[in-house]
């Protein structure tokens, strides 16, 4: 199929490989031709017409998204037969458009209305009252306009192939036709909101996002989703500093054009009225307001003479700070603090992994890889729910290049429904019954394996052995919860691990040791929250929370200082597969500080040389002392994501024990969710398509 | 739910007759042949088709709705369907569809109070050669006069 074939396009020479669509071979030379009904990576549906192109020795026109391009073929885009064409496509599918631009959500940036604009549609020779039908409210996020639908069918697609949900479907035929959700008068689905996105009118439009602005009045900012590991990045659509939408409007990063619920609803937490805008110092029992100034003399006090007595401190770091943040705070544990007793909530086993993968390299699955591999075998995890993103590219990986895909798990998860074999075993018996795969992995010629929290210690290295005994490539993933998780382990959040993965050969506690503990002086809680199950502490440390929130770890704290959250700041974060990302920063939360800047303060409260705390600064040290981390900046400076190196051995003893995913659903992302109004109105809506009982 | 011998033996058959993963394609004349036997396409009969051919109730939902000879409301025991697309309308299917109208006291897709007759305009039903045509049921009737149409309703009168 790479056999490049040579045509002419509007008097220009191009090439492409053989069986490319005409749509997409010119786009690379500048050419748009338009379209509505195509959508890159779909299936074709040839229903709008608006892609019609003059082909020599073609007796009609013809449509550039469904046309391959043949050697010697003479295009040409625009003539004003084809221009002719098209504008009265336009005139047909404005015969029943209510043309109320002005309030519709799409307005400025509607495909259709840019279209009427470039072919000057502007008149129709229909004078036919038009049909109004009323707006329909299909869920909390899915809102309906059947006039406005130019039904291109690209939601009903999207949902079916991207989503493997298919919960819309058309109804009726020819000006009756209408798209219909699956429960009659509501959606039993995802609420990922991606038909919302590909809509190209405005149709279909989003519930928190509707008639609170005008597309142009928003600054659009581009930054990392803040919920799971997988990393999508997200375009902020931000107004008088509060994030109004979020879509990753220039398709461009790991996850292309999509989001799922969390990351294209859930942004909306930092808004929540529980929000901390003042420290809180405990005063006779109770949380009361104190000024910054005084909440870290206080903090800092207390660090200097614990320190100075030579006393114990405790601290647990976050599956959610930047690589910056992590990498200032284990300076400041260890060399500030002195102490190794760091740790944060561990959701996966990536250190046995790159331990068993020593010196071989390379063997580390970026998400590209994901959508590339001939097969994948995905053990103990519901890869749908725990890592939408990863999900999403499998199934693509399905349809464009026929991917074989194996879900080795406990019960059914929608993997099931492209696979072609799902093992059903116990947790923990998953790495035992890969052996039944081997031929057809063999056969295959080159996996990916992700494997979720059952697989850990142990049970990874016999997976390596496996994939090693194949003798066709293979490349890993270990399976972690959060948006940072995998950088608070390379960053050093272990008493284990220095950043890089160095062992530290030192003793230190880990989470549950800490809480566990009689000994502590001092316990600094960062963005996390052990005590969720509010249970009390064993000892009486000094408890310092840095929070968004009065989580139950924060209500039993002497001191809370309100945090910043990730669309708050600028830094890096490490996705689940090892690749590097840029937050930048979105907008400010009152009252608050981005956690580093609360290090830095407090360092220079206590006099300590940790050296220069902003996030470039930072990055910098990180990228040329960080084992694996020397990215290029360049690549994180325009919003790519650079995959690390970090290689093994790493000599130590993992505790298994204390890996733990948090199992979070579509709808939940640990402490985080309650306070998402998003997330919470969906809860009524578990997604049923996991008890079976919507098919 | 359960069906008579001979619509599970067509079931069976169909259920055969298509290759591995191409069950669906069973859907319309399951349908079909389903509400000739139940007088129309029922939720117990979706239900069914459903968990038979593996298809979500969605897609039963777009297919019902797009082909009007599926029916989820009974129809009359006799089911008059006049064609009144151009080759019959140039021949007087018009004029016959007013006349069914009037005699019967009908309106389109309205079925008498004794449940008897069922009376619908249609589009072209690929008899155009003999327009203008008449289908009661699965039976034609071919260039059906006035005069012929009487005696058709009078018939199905008597057949009651
Ligand atoms: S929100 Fe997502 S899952 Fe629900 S209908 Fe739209 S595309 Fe499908
Ligand atoms: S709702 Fe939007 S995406 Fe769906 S068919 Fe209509 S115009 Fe296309
Ligand atoms: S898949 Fe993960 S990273 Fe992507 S939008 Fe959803 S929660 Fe955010
Ligand atoms: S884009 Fe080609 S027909 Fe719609
Ligand atoms: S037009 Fe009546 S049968 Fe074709």
């Amino acid at each position: 199929m790479s056999d490049l074939v040579h045509l002419t396009i509007d008097g220009k020479p191009i090439e492409a490989p053989a069986g490319t669509l005409l749509i997409d071979a010119v786009r690379k030379y500048g050419i748009e031709i338009p379209a509505f009904c195509y959508y890159e990576g779909l299936a074709l549906q040839a229903a709008c017409r608006m892609c019609l192109v003059e082909v020599e020795k073609m007796p009609k026109l013809q449509t550039a998204c469904t046309l391959p391009v043949a050697e010697g073929m003479v295009v040409r885009t625009e003539t004003p037969v084809v221009a002719d064409a098209r504008k009265a496509m336009l005139e047909l599918v404005l015969t029943n458009h209510p043309l109320d631009c002005p309030v519709c959500d799409k307005g400025g940036e509607c495909e259709l209305q840019d279209m009427t604009f470039r072919y000057g549609a502007g008149e129709g020779r229909f004078n036919e009252t038009k049909q109004h039908i009323d707006e329909k409210q299909w869920s909390p996020v899915v809102f309906f306009d059947r006039p406005r639908c130019i039904l291109c069918y690209r939601c009903v697609r999207i949902c079916n192939e991207g989503m493997g949900v298919a919960a819309l479907g058309i109804a009726n035929r020819a000006v009756t036709s209408e798209i219909i959700p699956n429960e009659a008068d509501h959606l039993n689905c995802d609420e990922c909101g991606m038909c919302i996105d590909v809509c190209p009118v405005g149709a279909l439009t989003s519930g928190p996002y509707r008639y609170k602005t005008r597309p142009w009045e928003m600054d659009h900012i581009a930054t990392i989703c803040a919920h799971c590991a997988d990393g999508c990045k997200t375009t902020l659509g931000v107004r008088n500093n509060s994030i109004i939408r979020a879509n990753n409007r220039d398709h461009s990063g790991l996850n292309g054009d999509f989001l799922c619920v969390k990351g294209r609803f859930a942004f909306d937490y930092g808004a929540s009225q529980e929000r901390l805008q003042t420290p809180l110092a405990r005063v006779d029992g109770k949380l009361e307001p104190i000024s910054w100034t005084r909440a870290l003399k206080t903090i800092a006090a207390k660090f200097g003479e614990v320190r100075q007595r030579g006393g114990a401190f405790g601290v647990i770091g976050s599956n959610h700070t930047t690589n910056e943040e992590n990498y200032y705070l284990q300076k400041f544990a260890r060399q500030g603090l002195g102490t190794n007793n760091i740790d944060h909530h561990r959701t996966g086993d990536v250190i046995t992994l790159i331990d068993a993968l020593a010196g071989k390299g390379g063997q580390l699955a970026t998400v590209e890889d994901i959508y590339n591999a001939p097969a994948v075998v995905v053990l103990g995890c519901d890869l749908s729910h725990q890592h939408p993103m990863l999900a999403y590219q499998l199934r693509a990986n399905v349809r464009h290049h026929q991917a074989q895909i194996y879900p080795i798990t406990p019960g059914p998860v929608r993997e099931d429904n492209q696979a072609t074999r799902s093992l059903r075993v116990d947790k923990g018996g998953e790495v035992e019954a890969l052996g039944s795969l081997a031929a057809e992995l063999k056969q295959a010629g080159g996996v990916v394996i992700l494997y979720g929290d059952p697989v850990k210690g142990d049970a990874v290295r016999k997976l390596v052995d496996f994939g090693e005994s194949l003798g066709v490539p293979v490349k890993y993933v270990a399976l972690v919860d959060y948006s940072n998780s995998r950088g608070a382990i390379e960053m050093g959040l272990t008493p284990e691990l220095l950043p890089g993965m160095t062992p530290s050969n030192t003793g230190g506690m880990r989470i549950g040791q800490m809480l566990a503990s009689t000994d502590l002086d001092v316990l600094w809680v960062v963005g996390a929250n052990p005590l969720k199950n509010r249970a009390a502490l064993a000892g009486k440390p000094f408890l310092v929370v840095q929070d968004l929130f009065r989580t139950e770890t924060a209500e039993q704290a002497d001191i809370v200082l309100p945090a910043g959250s990730a669309y708050e700041k600028n830094g890096t974060v490490t996705n689940v597969c090892g690749q590097v990302q840029m937050l930048k920063k979105g907008i400010g939360a009152m009252g608050t500080k981005t956690d580093l800047d609360i290090f830095a303060l407090l360092a220079k409260e206590m006099k300590l040389d940790l050296g220069p705390a902003t996030p470039d600064a930072l990055l910098a040290e990180i990228r040329t002392t960080v084992k694996g981390y020397d990215v290029v900046l360049a690549v994180l400076a325009t919003g790519g994501a650079a995959m690390t190196g970090v290689n093994g051995p790493v000599a130590i003893d993992v505790p298994v024990d204390a890996i733990h995913s948090a199992n979070d659903t579509m709808y939940t992302s640990g402490s985080i969710s309650r306070y998402s109004k998003a997330l919470t109105s969906l809860m009524e809506y578990p997604g049923e398509l996991y008890s079976g009982k919507s098919k | 739910m359960t069906f008579s011998p001979e619509l599970e033996a067509k079931f069976d058959k169909l259920m055969k007759s298509y290759p591995p993963g191409r069950l669906r394609s069973a859907l319309v004349p399951m349908l079909l042949f389903g509400q000739d036997e139940l007088g129309s396409i029922t939720p117990e009969l979706i239900d069914e088709i459903v968990n038979r051919i593996g298809v979500t109730r969605l897609q039963v939902q777009e297919v019902l709705s797009y082909y009007s000879m599926l029916h989820t409301k009974p129809l009359g025991r006799h089911h008059v369907q006049v064609c009144t697309n151009i080759s019959c309308l140039l021949r007087g299917g018009d004029k016959l569809w007013d006349h069914v109208c009037e005699r019967t006291g009908l309106k389109n897709k309205e079925v008498s109070a004794d449940g008897q007759v069922s009376i619908e305009e249609v589009e072209c039903i690929g008899a155009c050669s003999w327009a203008p045509a008449v289908q009661v049921n699965y039976d034609f009737h071919h260039n059906v006069t006035r005069e012929e149409l009487d005696r058709l309703l009078d018939g199905l009168e008597k057949k009651q």
